[in-house]
Parts: C-alpha cells; sequence; structure tokens
C-alpha cells in the first residue's frame, strides 16, 4: 500500500462516505485547506456522511474542535451526518469539554 | 535554581508545531509523563495560534516564548506585538470566537486552562499580549538532573 502523507488530511470516498484521514498533527496549518477540500468533495461527490478517522493523529488543539463542529453543521443543515473514528483518549477528553461528543457520534 | 529558555520568532504559518515541540524538548528534562508533555505542547499550541490569528491576523509578526523551569514546574510566557484583547474575560470564555468563519471554536483559551494550573493574560492594544501559564509536573520516579 501506497504510504499517505501523515502531514496532512488524506481523503478517500465510498459511495457516499467520506473518511478523513487525520494528520497526525491536527492544528491550524496542517488544516488550513479542509474546510475549501471537504466542501469541493461535499458539491461534487454527493457526500452524505463523513468520517472523521483519527488513528494517525496524535496531537490535537482547538483547530480540531473548529473543523468538527464547522462540517456538522454543514452536514446536518443537509440532512447528512458527521462521526469521528480511532480517537485517543487525551483528545476524547477535548472533545468531550468542548461538547463535541454530544453532537457527534464516535464510531466503535 | 531555575533554568530558562527563550526565542523568538515570525507568526509564519506552521510556527505553531515549531514553537510547541520546542518548547517541550526543553521542558522535556523535567521527565514529564507522555500525557503531561502532550497537554503542555496542546497549551502552547494555542496560545501561538492565537498570535498568528488574533493578534497579527495572518500576517507577520514577532512573537516571544520563554520557557522556564523551577523544581517540578514549568513555566511559559507568550508574547506578542499584535493587536491586544479588547475583553479578556469574554476571550476567556468557551465557545467564544471572533473568528466564527475561519471555523474557530472558541475553546482555545478553555483548553489552556484545562491543561495548565495557571493561565494569565496580560494585553494591551499598546503593547500586545503576553500569556503566563504554568504547570507542575507530577513527581517523577526517575532523577532529575538540570544540567
Amino acid at each position: 500500500m501506497e504510504k499517505k502523507d501523515s502531514r496532512v488530511p488524506v481523503y478517500e470516498r465510498e459511495k457516499d462516505v467520506l473518511y478523513i484521514r487525520l494528520p497526525r498533527e491536527f492544528d491550524h496549518f496542517s488544516a488550513r485547506n479542509m474546510k475549501v477540500e471537504t466542501e469541493a468533495l461535499i458539491e461534487a461527490a454527493g457526500i452524505k456522511n463523513i468520517v472523521f478517522d483519527f488513528t494517525r493523529t496524535e496531537f490535537m488543539d482547538s483547530t480540531g474542535v473548529g473543523i468538527l463542529l464547522g462540517r456538522y453543521k454543514r452536514m446536518n443543515f443537509i440532512g447528512g451526518a458527521v462521526y469521528t473514528w480511532h480517537v485517543s483518549t487525551r483528545i476524547r477528553r477535548m472533545l468531550e469539554v468542548a461538547g463535541v461528543t454530544r453532537l457527534i457520534t464516535e464510531l466503535e | 535554581m531555575e533554568t530558562k529558555f527563550s526565542m523568538k520568532f515570525e507568526s509564519i504559518p506552521g510556527c505553531e508545531g515549531f514553537a510547541r515541540v520546542t518548547a517541550a524538548a526543553f521542558a522535556a528534562r523535567l521527565n514529564p509523563t507522555v500525557e503531561e508533555m502532550e497537554e503542555f505542547k496542546t497549551a502552547v499550541s494555542e496560545a501561538v495560534t492565537n498570535c498568528m490569528i488574533h493578534a497579527y491576523d495572518g500576517r507577520e509578526g514577532p512573537v516571544s516564548m520563554e520557557v522556564s523551569l523551577r523544581g517540578r514546574t514549568v513555566t511559559v510566557k507568550i508574547g506578542d506585538e499584535g493587536r491586544g484583547i479588547e475583553d479578556i474575560d469574554k476571550a476567556m470564555q468557551a465557545c467564544d470566537t471572533t473568528k466564527p468563519e475561519l471555523e474557530r471554536s472558541g475553546m482555545g483559551f478553555t483548553f489552556m486552562k484545562l491543561f495548565m494550573d495557571d493561565v494569565f493574560v496580560k494585553s494591551s492594544p499598546a503593547d500586545g499580549t503576553e500569556v503566563i501559564m504554568t504547570r507542575r509536573f507530577a513527581d517523577s520516579k526517575t532523577p532529575v538532573s538540570l544540567h
């Protein structure tokens, strides 16, 4: 399998589900193009569900909370849904404090 | 006995990553746990990101960072010469952001307060903003040398 760059998000589509493989460090710099990139995919590819995959993510700051809530609102507006996946204990605590876990379901 | 490290850098894209890794490398001599280290890095990242997007509004400007170690306590001061914060109490409230169009969450100060023991902010339009944060790491089982 091709080694994916862990400095940037990687997008994979499966039917109407967009998997966003988040970068190793999820901050303002690595997330700088995410709004535009996901927006283009939502419009062009008819995405109904977004899965934020935290498997590679070791670090996140409040940037991540903003991105998740932004995509949640966007998908909610078009009747879609957003999920998280493979979230570490520390990042889950941050998502809990920010109220994200009340809105966005973590997949098993 | 206190040891200190300071540096100055420009608020260019990606400087938040460089700053938190550098601060963490210096604080590593206190031998914190991985969790403590990651929490410390998050707090530094929040303060530096604020300099970039709020103090300088995405433009370049000088940011200073000083990290000092005393006993098991690390203090980090992050300063800018940007626009300053009008209402510090409001800025520190959870979910309050002046940059919703950038999809900012308004959680920066909340995470600084969550992960550090003390967060103090000085700010004025004339002098910019300085954030001073301290965190005491739990006692380490491994002996620590500051030399």
